[in-house]
């Protein structure tokens, strides 16, 4: 397959800045460069390749949008392309950026004290330091305020206990950010280090889809904490929703990434593969599927593009964002599937990209709100109805 | 310590050249334009040399139009401190002379103690820019460098070169030119943070009056381009093994003559 050049049937490329473009650029040099040639080896593996974290940090991946603390300071339309680029690579690459940049760093950023970010946002922007965020648990997974685990005041700290589930890169964490509720019923967030004296963790084996990257169960049983890990700015549900806001926006502009890696493979092995005497781009029916596709990809760039201005000048509404989470994701499997589709056999095999990104679309399509809770959210907010079902 | 790095944009190497309408020139349409990749190995080299110094300024010079600006750009996001673009309509058609004298003007009012080029630029693979600047400028000169190093004092600099089973080493007094070849370095990726300080960074647009040069006509001009013809198909010899394998040995006498 020919080096890959992006896709932009729109002239989109017009309305990014310089700057934009070249943060891009670097990024998408970076993935051809230093992961796509071991993400087949991880993928088969089950594991994730660690040691470019720090590589990503010396770019200034981690925490990009983050001012100061040594974080590089873009604009959200510049985070979401690193994003795009990322997932091109694999939607492993990309959540291992998601959840250190907007779901560990961000709350730090957003909830921490000054201590906590001293400590913290520097090593992981450097991508020393790894950070995990536990929210789902076993029996609450799209219904995060039902959760179980709970933190204990006592004299000098807090005592955790509880179970979080599906937790990306956290056996490999150095710190968590956990999610409890205390006495009063409410939710807050907790600074969990690696080796603290009743937290452990189990990985998860047997996946089909995200399999390189790791995910795990956190067990907290009477797991002490001091007093100045609890973050102090945040109360209730609202502090979690927050980071997983930032972390949709990050997803729906990774989608596109993923979308375009399997349209543009499908469009060059259709231009190339003969059957009946021709290539099988020249039949309509395959036509039909690859238009549909870069007909879709098209929309959804549109939509991250103009998000990301909202973001910037601090309009977005997270129901916009849960639209783009829900549109690109389901985009992206869809667009995924005709590849596979369009690639015949060949499409079953990992030295195609097409399979892997599809399976792990399955796990984008559920993580950070389902599709279908994102429908619910903008249905709510258009009707003024709850469809929840609480 | 100053450097100077001489740098040219060339179409991303992905990127399907096409003939223009008068078959003397490529159609820019749906290029992607990047750093020629030998040019980059040299500002990674002249970045080593003023970081292991600890002081320094690494200077990234271009001719060409407009949108040069952006390849500029990324080698100060790489980290260059400044960077000046030679952007005169003047030197619209210039040939690899013109250029080469229109960087010696540059050099002469710079006046590094090291110029730095890729081995020769991907697109026309002329290489001859460096040759024709050592020669207008008089100084010592050493092309595909694969290892490089200024002494302490910054009066010499030892190349070496990679020639059939070894290396020939070779000292030269600076100011002097150095090509790059690959294996000298690996070119970092720019940061995040150096792509936003870019823009802060002085880029100067020089023109052919500002560094006292006079109009002249390129010596050197293009005839024609023409594209490579298609390659013609392969062909699969039927048959049982045996007579396949005559057919094959007799074809690739006769018709192939490569037997
Ligand atoms: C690989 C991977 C990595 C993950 N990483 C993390 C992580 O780092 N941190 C973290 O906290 N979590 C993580 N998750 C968990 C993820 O966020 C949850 O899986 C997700 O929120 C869905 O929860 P659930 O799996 O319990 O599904 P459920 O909530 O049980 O949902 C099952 C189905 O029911 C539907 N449903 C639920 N409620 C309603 C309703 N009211 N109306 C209509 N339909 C409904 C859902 O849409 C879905 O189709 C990860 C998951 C995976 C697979």
């Amino acid at each position: 397959m020919e080096k890959f050049r992006g896709v932009d049937y729109y002239e989109i490329e017009g309305l990014l800045s310089e700057d934009e473009r070249m943060v891009r650029d670097a990024v998408r040099d970076w993935v051809e460069a230093e992961f796509l040639p071991v993400v087949i080896e991880h993928h088969r593996a089950g594991t994730f390749p660690l040691d470019l974290m720090p590589k990503l940090g010396e770019m200034g991946i981690f925490g990009a949008t983050l001012q100061g603390y040594g974080c590089a300071g873009l604009n959200n339309v510049a985070y979401g392309l690193i994003m795009q680029e990322l997932e091109r690579g694999d939607s492993g690459l990309r959540s291992a950026a998601s959840v250190q940049s907007g779901l560990v760093m961000y709350p730090i950023h957003a909830y921490g004290s000054e201590a906590q970010k001293e400590q913290w946002l520097p090593a992981m922007a450097r991508g020393e330091k790894i950070g995990c965020f536990g929210l789902t648990e076993p029996d609450h997974g799209s219904d995060p305020g039902g959760m179980k685990t709970r933190a204990v005041r006592t004299t000098d700290g807090y005592v955790l206990n509880g179970t979080k589930l599906w937790i990306t890169n956290g056996s490999v964490a150095d710190v968590a950010v956990v999610w409890a509720k205390e006495a009063d019923g409410e939710i807050y967030g907790y600074l969990v280090e690696r080796g603290t004296p009743g937290f452990s963790t189990l990985d998860i084996h047997g996946k089909f889809s995200m399999r390189a990257s790791i995910t795990s169960e956190l067990a907290f049983q009477d797991c002490q904490i001091p007093l100045e890990n609890k973050l102090p700015h945040t109360k209730g549900l609202r502090g979690p929703l927050g980071c997983l806001d930032q972390a949709r926006y990050g997803i729906a502009w990774g989608a596109i990434g993923a979308a375009m890696t399997v349209y543009d493979w499908a469009l060059q092995y259709a231009q190339q593969r003969v059957q009946f005497g021709k290539p099988i781009g020249s039949f309509q029916l395959v036509q039909q599927k690859l238009v549909g596709m870069i007909t879709e990809i098209t929309k959804a760039q549109l939509l991250c593009l103009q998000l990301g201005r909202l973001k910037d000048e601090g309009k977005a509404r997270p129901q916009q964002v849960s639209m783009a989470k829900m549109n690109n994701v389901q985009m992206a499997l869809d667009a995924a599937r005709l590849a596979r589709d369009i690639l015949g056999a060949a499409g079953i095999v990992d030295e195609h990209p097409i399979i892997r990104h599809l399976m792990n679309l399955e796990t984008v399509n559920t993580y950070e709100g389902t599709h279908d809770i994102h429908t619910l959210i903008i249905g709510r907010d258009i009707t003024g109805l709850d469809a929840f079902g609480m | 310590m100053k450097i100077l790095v001489a740098i040219k944009q060339v179409p991303d190497t992905a990127t399907q050249m096409k003939l223009g309408a008068d078959g003397k020139t490529i159609d820019p349409t749906g290029i992607t334009w990047i750093v020629s990749p030998y040019d980059e190995f040299a500002v990674e080299e002249a970045l080593r040399i003023k970081e292991k110094r600890g002081q320094g300024e690494v200077v990234a010079v271009s001719l060409g139009p407009d949108r040069v600006k952006e390849a500029l750009r990324s080698c100060l996001a790489m980290g260059c401190d400044r960077a000046i673009h030679l952007n005169d309509p003047a030197w619209g058609a210039a040939d690899t002379l013109m250029t080469a004298r229109a960087l010696a003007a540059v050099v002469k009012q710079e006046a590094p103690q090291l110029v730095l080029c890729g081995r020769q630029a991907i697109d026309d693979d002329m290489g001859a820019l460096p040759a024709q600047l050592g020669e207008l400028l008089g100084w010592p000169s050493a092309y595909w460098i694969m290892e490089e190093a200024v002494d302490a004092d910054g009066k010499t600099v030892r190349v070496a070169r990679q020639v059939e089973g070894g290396l020939e080493v070779f000292d030269l007094p600076l100011p002097a030119i150095v090509t790059a070849q690959k294996g000298l370095n690996e070119p970092r990726y720019p940061t995040l943070k150096g792509i936003m300080g870019a823009k802060k960074k002085e880029l100067k647009d020089v023109k052919a009056a500002d560094v006292g040069l006079a109009a002249e006509a390129p010596q050197l001009s293009i005839t024609a381009l023409e594209a490579l013809p298609p390659r013609p198909p392969g062909r699969i010899i039927q048959g049982d093994l045996p007579t396949a394998v005559k057919e094959l040995v007799r074809s690739l006498r006769e018709d192939a003559k490569a037997i």
